[in-house]
């Protein structure tokens, strides 16, 4: 019991990380329906941004640590908007009208890309910090010793994922960029004629995906304190299996599979073997292509007639 | 008693030509259409009538040929197929619908007409931000987006379905949504393609009250593509008429239904005056 609930919160955890990256691929495909597969690399992007950051804060001596992680969060969303603005307009905009294989073939060359200017800016090697945000509450004691503990790490990243989907969702649904954005998903043409400016909509979804990676990039750093330039590319593709799981298209879809694989990680690992976690996750994304292809909450594809 | 004002040029087409490769679809076609005046637009299938909405809105660029759109002085008059199709709904006003129905399906009656009004919103909501926080200022924006919403919806009797997903209504109900959608842009040129397409008698006779209305309450152009003669014939100011991507008669009404080219190109030529030789030949019992 005791186990289950620690593997529980390690799960939510790692699903809340999982979440805010798979909304950047969901968004994206909905509205230009295309795979972002650069989508990782931003996440990747945000977390150096963070270790560079936090050493720079370190160098002047701001290391009250709210300070710190609010301008290393800040810092992170900037620069990975920008990151994700370039992208679109870069690696995407100019083939917006091609066949459909053309922008995928450009993102994963993108992808390439950036893992490649990481590694020569930053170098091959593991680049870790010092724990930034230590302690915690321990939940429950067992008689043997074990103990059941929810680091404030962890308080913050859950809390901080709640109320960035909370203000996303509200995004979305109610403000004038989301209508927008769920208008030009429907009949892009349409839109336009009715005024909306379909490039700048477009754009700002690539924006406000790439700040929502960007954060899960500052959460991947302060959680495990160690990051390489390769770690956007098996987060990239889990977010995006939690993002078929959940229906791409999906915005609910998209925080319930991140959040679902999450946990599906941690108790395979715990229970399992840890070496086959990758396996299990990627099971997943079989069999969900096989049996539901519309995901959990995805609307299937109806011909129209 | 003030005497209204003389309708000035508000849309000018001159010249206009547009090639698919060896196709001409539409060929040095000119016209204009007035402010507050409705101008119909007809001809048999493949006229290039269709053709020449697209060149107004952006769709095509014009192979030759000027799209003049003026605008209340001092602003300059702005040359439409310069343009970008958001910003000739933007800037020159001009509002269109299709013959086929497009609205956003999958949202509300009401969602579909605060879209429209998006670039007033987005700009009273610093690009979402005020929104996203529920600022004051964006919630009078808002307002103001749902009294117009309102005011359309309840012009075109759909007020009662306002929560309605749009692709939920009848036939009917979808067009006037359409055309009650596009006057939340505040148009200064209304854009009809086809509205009374499968629409029952009633229905059009509805049609014709709402474009008079809009038209004389509203002061605006309207340019019409329509097949069924007794809305255009009723309402309409001004009719051109199209045959093969040229323009064949241009006029009143009443001037367009006793031109010998219409009839020709609407009944096709007028038998010759002898009848063949068979028929003669029957008819005489010879």
């Amino acid at each position: 019991m005791e186990y289950f609930l620690q593997q529980l919160i390690n799960g939510l955890t790692l699903g809340a990380i999982y979440g805010l990256i798979a909304i950047g691929y969901t968004m994206v495909y909905g509205i230009i329906g295309m795979i972002n597969f650069a989508h990782g690399e931003i996440y990747m992007i945000g977390a150096f941004i963070a270790v560079i950051t936090f050493v720079i804060l370190g160098m002047f001596g701001i290391t009250w640590v709210p300070i710190a992680v609010l301008i290393v969060l800040a810092m992170s969303m900037i620069f990975t908007s920008a990151y994700g603005w370039a992208i679109e307009r870069i690696a995407y905009r100019p083939l917006r009208h091609s066949p459909r294989l053309a922008p995928l073939i450009s993102a994963i060359g993108m992808s390439i890309f950036l893992q490649n200017y990481v590694q020569l800016l930053q170098g091959a090697r593991n680049r870790p910090i010092p724990p930034v945000i230590q302690g915690g509450f321990s939940v429950m004691e067992r008689a043997d010793g074990f103990n059941v503990s929810l680091s404030y790490l962890q308080i913050i990243i859950m809390v901080l994922t709640v109320v960035l989907m909370f203000g996303f969702t509200r995004l979305i649904n109610h403000t004038e960029l989301g209508r927008a954005q769920r208008a030009c998903e429907q009949d892009k043409t349409m839109a336009g004629l009715l005024g909306v400016d379909v490039d700048r909509t477009i754009s700002l979804t690539f924006v406000v995906g790439a700040a929502l990676a960007g954060v899960a990039g500052v959460m991947v750093t302060m959680y495990y304190g160690v990051i390489d330039f390769y770690i956007g590319f098996l987060a990239g593709i889990k977010a995006f299996t939690a993002a078929v799981l959940g229906g791409i298209g999906s915005l609910p879809g998209a925080m319930m599979g991140g959040i679902l694989i999450g946990l599906i990680e941690s108790f395979w690992s715990a229970y399992f073997t840890i070496e086959y976690k990758d396996v299990a996750t990627f099971s997943i994304l079989v069999l969900v292509l096989i049996f539901r292809p519309s995901g959990l909450l995805g609307r299937p594809e109806i011909e129209k007639v | 008693m003030t005497v209204p004002p003389k309708p000035t040029p508000l849309l000018e087409v001159e010249h206009l030509t547009m090639r698919f490769g060896g196709l001409i679809a539409v060929s040095e076609v000119s016209f204009t259409a007035m402010d507050r005046e409705i101008t119909a637009i007809i001809g048999p299938n493949g006229a290039g009538k269709t053709t020449v909405f697209n060149c107004l809105t952006g769709f095509y660029t014009p192979t030759v040929g000027r799209l003049t759109m003026h605008r209340k002085p001092p602003k300059t008059p702005l040359y439409l197929e310069r343009l970008e199709a958001y910003r000739i709904a933007h800037k020159a006003r001009v509002a269109r619908t299709f013959q086929n129905i497009r609205l956003f399906s999958g949202m509300s009656v009401l969602e579909n007409m605060i879209v429209a009004q998006h670039n007033k919103l987005m700009r009273a909501s610093g690009f979402s931000l005020a929104g996203l926080f529920g600022l004051p200022v964006y919630r009078r924006a808002e307002r103001a987006a749902v009294d117009l919403a309102r005011y359309w919806l309840d012009r075109v009797n759909l007020i009662d379905v306002a929560d309605w997903q749009a692709g939920n209504l009848p036939y009917g109900a979808q067009r006037r949504l359409e055309i009650a959608r596009a006057m939340c842009t505040e148009p200064a040129l209304l854009c009809l393609d086809e509205p009374a397409a499968g629409l029952n008698p009633r229905e059009s006779a509805e049609l014709s009250d709402l474009l008079t209305f809009i038209r004389d309450e509203h002061k605006i152009g309207v340019l019409l593509i329509e097949h069924d003669m007794s809305v255009v014939m009723t309402i309409s100011d001004h009719v051109v008429v199209l045959e093969y991507g040229r323009k064949i008669s241009d006029g009143t009404p009443a001037e367009v239904r006793v031109d010998p080219a219409v009839i020709r190109a609407y009944l096709g030529e007028e038998e010759e005056e002898t009848p063949p030789e068979a028929v003669q030949r029957l008819a005489g019992g010879a």
